[in-house]
């Protein structure tokens, strides 16, 4: 009963709003914005030019680099932080004014530093991932019950070992979280940066589309694949924190 | 010095030995004296509970013998050598919170036997959980199981690296009181088969008098030993013999409690 209503009750929404739509678009009777059969057909339409999966691909790898990178950084960054009272001290204080400033604001910083292309995007979107990471990680291994520490401590670890082996995976359900909101940012970034210059990616694909003849049924196509896609990473990633080595520290209770 | 030797057996040596302890921590300008001029000696082999008040400092105490605070005063020597820092041979059983929830009861009974051959943990795990009687377990997370069998698989991980000296923090005070008295049960069964060293620290007067050799009844805070009894009764111990109540009701004396409600 329950899960059929969890499946019934958003594609009921969804299918209220796409109707919705779909009568604004009629009653309206305007031209430039797309009733929801168009954009299905520009959907169709770039698919066949063999336009959408390079787009796709393209924003996906500068994403994946981006945020491999700040994963590289932002872990070891964090438990330091964590770890090290004098490292959290010299340290916390820039990454906590650096932290609220949009990526977005980044990006003529960017090209200054890597020209327009794919540089300057996965730079941007490092920058936007590597501090939800590295304040999540820092925040876990801050919050280390102190018996879980000295218990690993008692059975003869090096000072690395007590790291790999207990301050890490006690403080991974948090380092997850920060994973997760970061991929989230960093998807949100992807599409500004490639707004900002780059001729390739979903970013592009909508910039290029206004421009060029202001195709709004392929904008909303490609509005609507960056939404598809960033459902699927959220749901990825959310379906990492139901694996067994982590999943008491999401448990409810 | 007698002159002439008389033939009888050995006393055990001194495991543990505890010799003019003081303890007094600062914080923000404040001192707060915890523990004055504790001496004990522990033998081999020995059951020894501390029991005082909450608050009292035996926590303090064990966590000092156990090598994870430096007294601001006196020495701990564990077989004559002075304790430095914690040790894998004598390890710590904290109430269940010390299990890691990462890993599985396996995992974790398995913890501290990383420089074994793989042949030779897993035999050391399958004997331990054995012993502690988590078959079916093994497998299972700690969130997936109860208290006492979080418990259980501590006290496993704490024998698996087969160490001298056992020191328990109070670890059956979250437990429901029939799981209690099982896993009292177990403990002293457990003891039987290992004789290890066993310094247990409790606030429950009855727990002291049925597991231990000798009770050792510190004051309140700064700690001091008041007064150590000698408990000499036989497991498995009948809870209402002559021996048990005098004992159980000297130590209530001692405590400056009358035994009634």
């Amino acid at each position: 009963m329950r899960s059929r209503s969890a499946l019934l009750l958003p594609l009921a929404t969804a299918a209220a709003l796409i109707a919705l739509w779909d009568l604004a678009v009629r009653s309206s009777g305007g031209t430039v914005f797309p009733s929801p059969y168009a954009v299905v057909a520009a959907l169709v339409e770039l698919a066949r030019h063999g336009a959408l999966a390079p787009a796709v691909g393209r924003s996906l790898l500068r994403v994946g680099s981006g945020y491999a990178l700040a994963l590289l950084v932002g872990i070891p960054l964090g438990m330091l932080m964590g770890w090290s009272v004098a490292a959290a001290r010299a340290l916390n204080p820039v990454v906590q004014v650096l932290r609220p400033i949009s990526p977005i604001a980044w990006i003529p910083v960017a090209i200054v530093l890597f020209k327009v292309g794919d540089g300057a995007a996965v730079f941007l979107i490092f920058l936007a991932a590597l501090f939800p990471i590295a304040v999540a990680t820092m925040n876990g291994v801050r919050s280390l019950p102190p018996i879980v520490l000295l218990a690993g401590r008692n059975f003869g670890l090096s000072p690395a070992g007590v790291l790999a082996r207990v301050v890490f995976p006690a403080a991974l359900p948090q380092v997850l979280v920060g994973l997760r909101i970061a991929l989230g940012v960093a998807w949100l970034v992807v599409v500004a940066a490639e707004m900002s210059g780059i001729e390739s990616g979903l970013g592009y694909l909508i910039i290029d589309a206004r421009n060029a003849g202001k195709r709004y049924d392929l904008v909303v196509a490609a509005m609507a694949v960056i939404g598809v896609i960033g459902l699927s990473l959220d749901l990825l990633a959310r379906r990492v924190e139901r694996l067994p080595a982590v999943r008491w520290g999401f448990r409810k209770d | 010095m007698t002159a002439m030797p008389v033939p009888r057996p050995a006393p055990a040596p001194a495991k543990v030995r505890l010799a003019g302890l003081d303890m007094t921590f600062e914080t923000e300008g404040k001192r707060v004296e915890v523990l004055r001029d504790i001496a004990l000696e522990v033998r081999e082999g020995e059951f020894v509970c501390l029991l005082g008040p909450s608050g009292c400092g035996k926590s303090t105490l064990l966590n000092i013998v156990g090598g994870f605070l430096q007294p601001t005063g006196g020495t701990v020597a564990i077989d004559g050598e002075e304790v430095r820092g914690p040790d894998p041979r004598r390890i710590f059983v904290f109430q269940e919170r010390g299990v890691f929830p990462w890993l599985t009861a396996e995992g974790n009974i398995g913890f501290g036997l990383g420089r074994l051959p793989a042949a030779e943990r897993r035999e050391r795990i399958r004997h331990y959980v054995e012993l502690v009687g988590l078959q079916g377990f093994e497998g299972a997370y700690p969130h997936e199981l109860s208290g006492g069998m979080k418990q259980r698989v501590e006290v496993a991980r704490a024998l698996a690296v087969d160490p001298d000296v056992l020191f328990l923090d109070e670890p059956f005070g979250a437990l429901d009181s029939i799981t209690r008295l099982t896993l009292r049960r177990e403990l002293l069964r457990i003891w039987e088969a290992e004789r290890k060293t066993i310094l247990f620290v409790t606030h429950d007067i009855e727990e002291s008098v049925q597991l231990a050799d000798r009770v050792v009844v510190m004051s309140q805070r700064p700690a001091t030993i008041r007064r150590v009894f000698e408990v000499g009764i036989p497991h498995p111990r009948d809870l209402s013999s002559r021996r048990y109540l005098e004992v159980r009701d000297g130590i209530f004396e001692a405590i400056g409690l009358a035994h009634k409600v």
